[in-house]
């Protein structure tokens, strides 16, 4: 199992500890295609956590099933099957006495690669994640800031170049600014190598910019919605998800699309003193760029300053609207 | 000036002749500690109990480490055998030396190995409590990536858990050897070995050099052999020494 993305399936996958009468995770049914990305979401005690390690099998599958690539988890040897996808947690878990080299090595060296292979993926994969491969390459995890460690975590997940990877909150004990950069970094990775990816998070603004599926899961283990971040935050499917999502979620809708991606209206009848953007800036800012100058649009203008269309609030309004 | 064949068997105040430094020098007053005494017989009496504590040493802690690593990995995986090690190291570690190699006797035998048996009886409890500590003191996180990645139980232990433990380890191999240096020498009492049996013979003769002399080269063997873990310690787990770099 390595290279190409595999589509991953829970089929009535279910978690019941001994002795509770309750449900870890309750039925959970849901199809993530090769190469997308999809996150588990919802307050704790939702199974989101529970629901990903049994894919790897860190924890055992009760009733139902869970296929990768058609080929159930159950039916594979544990190291193998775990060999095969990337595993990245929240705190990193980084071997402290191997060198950031040793670390991303690891799965490579397990499956028997030889040096030469091993010290050009170690490279390849030190540049990929953003560090420099001369001199990361033999530090020790405690000589790294938590940005860097999660990078070789990341780095250290893919080594082996797995189908898969699961992913456990893996930026939710970093700060808010290198979060999102490391977010942002995640998702040029994620176009650069399609591997399925599922990944835990109870931060739904992380699972909005992050996921191209949102699994939504209730206490109790139940799924509440499955569906794109688009949808989700358009049509929730009951009051639970409403309020999970929150009560700005037309806002978060606003800022999962830039002007570049809505049709703009004519420059014609622009006012010298409506505020100029870029098409680049998300539709909640650009809301929020009108509400601060107390326009009723902006335009968009290029590189050069033309202006290139224009949006108001009407616009924005009807974009969000039933028929948008 | 008497020959080193007589004074190989250790007569410590010669009865005839003159001993090195004269009729007034340091040796034939009995001072508090005569460096001729000790170049004189560096060869014949220092060296040679020097070497013989070495290995009583070296068996007791060897052998006292493979019973308490063993045990240790044991208590490790099955909770249950950690109590009842515990209690059997902690009982032999509390019973006072002399008594324990006194109550040896009748079964091993006025020999090596009873001082062996009872040095090492001594080492066990310091040597499994600290591999145990060790080896949980791995953090949680590091053994879920490990099992995440999907190393074997037994990878996780030579890979990682053991390499970890390491730093834990050596400090109880630490103590362990210098406390069995110290203890050694009251393994003479059984048997004349080591630089115990210097001392006893000087305590005896109330010649005060050959027992100062020999306790100093005990304590120096001792601090010696801590640094020479220390060193290999540190050259072993550079991790653990590593400074800060990065912010």
């Amino acid at each position: 199992m390595s290279g190409e993305a595999a589509e991953i399936v829970f089929d009535h996958a279910t978690k019941r500890y001994a002795g509770r009468a309750d449900f870890a995770v309750d039925h959970l049914s849901l199809t993530i295609p090769a190469g997308e990305i999809c996150v588990l979401v919802g307050p704790s005690g939702g199974g989101k956590t529970t629901a990903m390690k049994m894919v790897n099998r860190l924890i055992d599958i009760t009733e139902g099933d869970i296929t990768i690539a058609g080929r159930s988890v159950r039916s594979l040897d544990v190291i193998e099957l775990r060999r095969g996808i990337g595993y990245v947690i929240q705190q990193i878990g980084l071997f402290p006495h191997m060198t950031v080299a040793g670390n991303v090595a690891t799965v490579p060296r397990l499956l028997g690669w030889d040096r030469a292979r091993i010290d050009a993926r170690v490279r390849e994969l030190l540049e990929l994640v953003c560090l420099d491969p001369d001199t990361d390459h033999s530090r020790y995890p405690a000589q790294l800031s938590g940005g860097q460690r999660q990078r070789v975590g990341l780095a250290r997940a893919m080594a082996a170049d797995p189908p898969v990877m699961l992913m456990d909150e893996p930026f939710g004990a970093i700060d808010p600014i290198t979060r999102e950069r490391l977010q942002d970094e995640f998702l040029r990775l994620h176009k650069e190598v399609r591997k399925t990816v599922i990944f835990v998070t109870h931060d739904i603004d992380e699972a909005i910019k992050i996921g191209d599926r949102i699994a939504i899961l209730r206490e109790g283990g139940r799924l509440a919605q499955y569906d794109t971040p688009e949808q989700i935050l358009a049509s929730p499917a009951d009051d639970f998800v409403a309020r999970f999502v929150g009560a700005d979620r037309g806002l978060k809708r606003l800022a999962l699309r830039t002007l570049a991606d809505v049709q703009l209206g004519a420059v014609n009848g622009t006012s010298p003193t409506d505020p100029r953007c870029t098409s680049s800036m998300t539709l909640r800012d650009a809301l929020s760029l009108m509400l601060t100058e107390g326009a009723k649009q902006v335009v968009a203008v290029d590189d050069a300053g033309r202006p290139v269309g224009t949006l108001s609030i009407e616009h924005v309004s009807d974009l969000l609207g039933p028929n948008a | 000036m008497t020959g080193p064949s007589l004074l190989a068997t250790g007569p410590v105040i010669p009865n005839f002749g003159e001993p090195p430094g004269g009729k007034n020098g340091c040796i034939a007053q009995n001072g508090t500690f005569c460096w001729d005494w000790v170049s004189l017989h560096w060869s014949d009496i220092l060296q040679p109990r020097l070497v013989e504590h070495i290995q009583l040493t070296a068996i007791a802690v060897g052998i006292g480490f493979v019973i308490a690593f063993a045990a240790a990995l044991v208590a490790h995986r099955q909770r249950w055998f950690e109590p009842s090690f515990s209690v059997l190291a902690a009982f032999l570690y509390t019973i006072p030396s002399l008594a324990l190699f006194q109550l040896l006797v009748p079964f091993t035998g006025l020999g090596v190995l009873t001082i062996e048996i009872g040095l090492i009886g001594y080492t066990l409890l310091i040597l499994f409590r600290n591999t145990l500590e060790g080896l949980r003191g791995v953090p949680e996180d590091v053994l879920e990536a490990a099992r995440g990645m999907g190393l074997t139980r037994c990878q996780t232990l030579t890979r990682i858990e053991l390499p970890l433990a390491l730093p834990a380890i050596t400090a109880g191999l630490r103590i362990a050897v210098v406390t069995t240096i110290s203890l050694a020498t009251v393994g003479a009492y059984i048997t004349p070995l080591g630089l115990g049996q210097p001392i006893f013979y000087g305590l005896q003769t109330n010649f005060t050099t050959e027992f100062v002399a020999t306790g100093a080269l005990a304590v120096l063997l001792a601090i010696a052999a801590d640094l020479i873990i220390v060193l290999a310690q540190r050259l072993l787990t550079p991790w653990a020494h590593s400074r800060r770099l990065a912010t």
